[in-house]
């Protein structure tokens, strides 16, 4: 006998005092908390962003080129990761070396790029979340991991949402999903917060509307 | 400090020594107490927390009921996304699948992402003794692998550590695995983390297999999920060319949408946050984007027995938040070795006696490491009732009796050491019986209340011992009810 077949029996077996329950399972909480409008919403998703240690911006279309020029040269970063997506135009005012984001690009080559620049999928106010799920402007998961700089748009508000219920209607299980809330930390150390660990150190998220 | 839980004393042995640890238990308090409050917190910005905990709790239970259906349908979809799914019945054949695929690639060195089900299982003890060697890069984990320590917390293994014995490891073992630490590093989190940052990053970068587990499989869709804080998650998830991922067949939930209530209640009850910083989801595998092998291994190891018991399969609901470790009296003070497995506090108290059996001293002892205060439920984000189980476990252990082991039907002798327990609980059942005789009883010893010893003789005096033994009043309750008619008459 298969261990498939041997650990399915197990489980029937274990199973014999039980009835079926067909029934679906009842969802009495909530779909979102609190009561805002679209304009508070966007200022929950800043403010919880920014709680957990991320650097928030806002700016319109015509301003996003010089915002991310002036955040790429205040950080001195020389390389930028860009998605083959990425919005023509949002890197045009930036003075770097674009590193195109490409399969046979090796982790160490990753390694030596200073700073990225990704769109994102759906973003989540209560949690203060971005979503990427590896859309063009978004690219491989990979490339929003390995540089210490990551600065990611949100189209606010059409890409904000309330709460998690609202994010996971919005995403497709089978793409690849990084939910990201705030730069990489860690509470492994007497259980206190201590942030920049392996992912980004720094996470500059900016609202664009 | 030995690296393993094999031949570990009873708790009460255990722990008695811990508690003479002050260090340990000033490290426990300050950590423990620091999330309690925080946790609160988190949880009191979500008025629905109630109805969340009760939907967490009916999916995992309908997910349970159905958990053959389920298995099946997982299989299917990891399948159809380009996955492969192996069955493990027990540790052994897991840490053989685990091991023969890591062969199968040619390398001799692996990455992993923290993970409950291969520290349950020693991978790393046995792909060390396959010429394989797994780097943990989890810092906690990191921390308890550089100090051949055993990890004493669900969420943070080396809970037990403070930030100063944790600078000398680093200080002194880093080198031997790879980069050392940085000259003249001191004691803050901040130069700790970065010190682990640069030491772990040269493995992540040429990492060829990546190993993890998951906090949750969908069963509809074939995703699985990590939840962690550190990056080191994702990036084992994504730099790797295999990702290898060991998981217990009771972390299936049935659809996509049941994510949204456990991604609501997990960060909150763990890490006191309100999300936390990077949750990875995928499905199979992602034309060049990611490994483009992976291997999913569905671990039973005493599972399937687990669920066969009516009272306990509800241990088989838990998400690993931590949050009963963190509010429990009995943790807070004996710390998470005393309870000699992975799975120490209230829910390791009710898991490994379930997942391992009763028969080993350390086993048998675990049902009795709790006061039974209860704080442990009320916090538990799938409402297991710890304290039911717990009780439950100390019946079957005084009592024996029908039980399930590797999927056969056993019956359980009555343990050792019981005999004046069921001796006295057999005196009790007659006397209860036998109203005359209890009244005899009663009021013989009213009458001798002054010559009543202190301690218990014999077979009773270790309980007596941490215990004193409740007066006897002057009077039977019985008697002083007929005499003043229950107190009416304004007698005394």
């Amino acid at each position: 006998m298969s261990s498939r077949e041997r650990i399915l029996g197990r489980v029937r077996r274990a199973l014999a005092d039980v009835t079926p329950d067909e029934q679906v399972i009842q969802r009495d909480y909530l779909r979102e908390h609190g009561d805002r409008t679209v304009e508070q919403t966007v200022e929950l998703l800043a403010e919880n962003l920014a709680d957990y240690r991320a650097l928030v911006h806002r700016c319109t279309e015509d301003e996003l080129p010089s915002l991310i020029a002036r955040l790429l040269t205040d950080r001195k970063a020389g390389s930028v990761l860009v998605p083959p997506g990425l919005a023509e135009g949002w890197l045009a005012e930036a003075d770097v070396t674009r590193v195109a984001d490409r399969a046979d690009s090796t982790p160490h080559e990753l390694d030596r790029v200073d700073s990225v620049v990704t769109a994102c999928a759906v973003a989540i106010a209560e949690t203060g979340t971005i979503v990427l799920d590896g859309g063009p402007d978004q690219g491989r998961r990979r490339i929003s991991l390995v540089p210490d700089h990551h600065i990611c748009v949100v189209r606010v508000p059409d890409q904000v949402v309330s709460a998690v219920p609202q994010a996971l209607e919005r995403l497709s299980p089978t793409r690849p999903l990084t939910w990201i809330s705030g730069p990489s930390a860690t509470s492994d150390i007497e259980l206190d917060r201590v942030e920049g660990v392996h992912g980004p150190r720094t996470l500059e998220v900016v609202l664009l509307g | 400090m030995s690296g393993t839980f094999v031949g570990m004393p009873a708790f009460p042995k255990a722990a008695h020594e811990a508690v003479r640890n002050e260090t340990l238990r000033g490290n426990l308090r300050h950590a423990t107490h620091t999330i309690r409050a925080k946790r609160a917190k988190a949880v009191a910005e979500l008025s629905d927390w109630a109805e969340l905990r009760e939907a967490g709790r009916r999916i995992k239970d309908h997910t349970l009921r159905h958990l053959d259906r389920y298995l099946v349908q997982l299989e299917e979809a990891v399948t159809a996304a380009g996955g492969t799914v192996h069955w493990a019945a027990d540790a052994d054949e897991a840490n053989r699948i685990v091991a023969d695929l890591v062969r199968a690639t040619g390398e001799s060195e692996v990455v992993k992402v923290k993970s409950m089900a291969t520290q349950e299982i020693g991978l790393n003890e046995a792909l060390e003794a396959e010429g394989i060697r797994a780097y943990e890069t989890d810092l906690a984990e990191l921390i308890v692998q550089l100090g051949r320590d055993r990890p004493s917390h669900i969420l943070v293994p080396a809970i037990h550590r403070n930030r100063g014995e944790i600078r000398d490891i680093f200080r002194t073992e880093m080198g031997e695995w790879g980069r050392p630490a940085p000259e003249g590093l001191t004691d803050t989190p901040a130069e700790l983390a970065e010190a682990a940052r640069l030491h772990l990053r040269e493995k992540f970068l040429r990492a060829k297999v990546g190993i993890s587990g998951a906090n949750f499989m969908v069963a509809e869709t074939g995703t699985l999920v990590v939840v962690e804080s550190e990056g080191n998650g994702r990036m084992c998830l994504t730099l790797p060319e295999t990702l290898i991922s060991v998981v217990g067949i009771e972390k299936i939930v049935p659809t996509w949408r049941d994510l949204e209530v456990f991604l609501q209640t997990l960060p909150r009850s763990s890490t006191a946050e309100r999300m936390n910083p990077y949750t990875s989801m995928w499905t199979g595998t992602t034309d060049e984007d990611g490994p483009r092998t992976f291997h999913l291994v569905l671990l039973d190891n005493g599972r399937t027995d687990t669920l066969a018991d009516e009272v306990g399969r509800q241990a088989l609901r838990c998400i690993r938040c931590s949050a009963c470790l963190n509010v429990c009296p009995v943790y807070e003070r004996a710390g998470g070795h005393a309870y000699g497995s992975v799975y120490p506090g209230p829910i390791g108290a009710i898991l490994s006696p379930q997942l391992r059996g009763t028969a080993s001293e350390i086993d048998a002892s675990l049902p009795y490491a709790s006061s039974l205060c209860g704080a442990c439920y009320e916090v538990c984000p799938v409402a297991i009732d710890i304290p039911e189980v717990l009780v439950h476990l100390r019946e079957r252990v005084v009592e024996g009796g029908p039980a399930v082991r590797e999927g056969n039907k056993v019956v359980l002798k009555p343990a050792k050491g019981h005999a004046a327990e069921r001796a006295a609980m057999r005196a009790a059942r007659w006397a209860f019986a036998h109203p005359g005789a209890l009244r005899a009883g009663q009021r013989l010893a009213s009458r001798t209340r002054r010559l009543h010893p202190r301690t218990l003789p014999g077979p009773g005096k270790a309980w007596s011992g941490t215990r004193d033994l409740p007066p006897v009043p002057a009077e039977p309750f019985r008697d002083w009810w007929q005499r003043t008619h229950g107190g009416k008459d304004g007698a005394k």
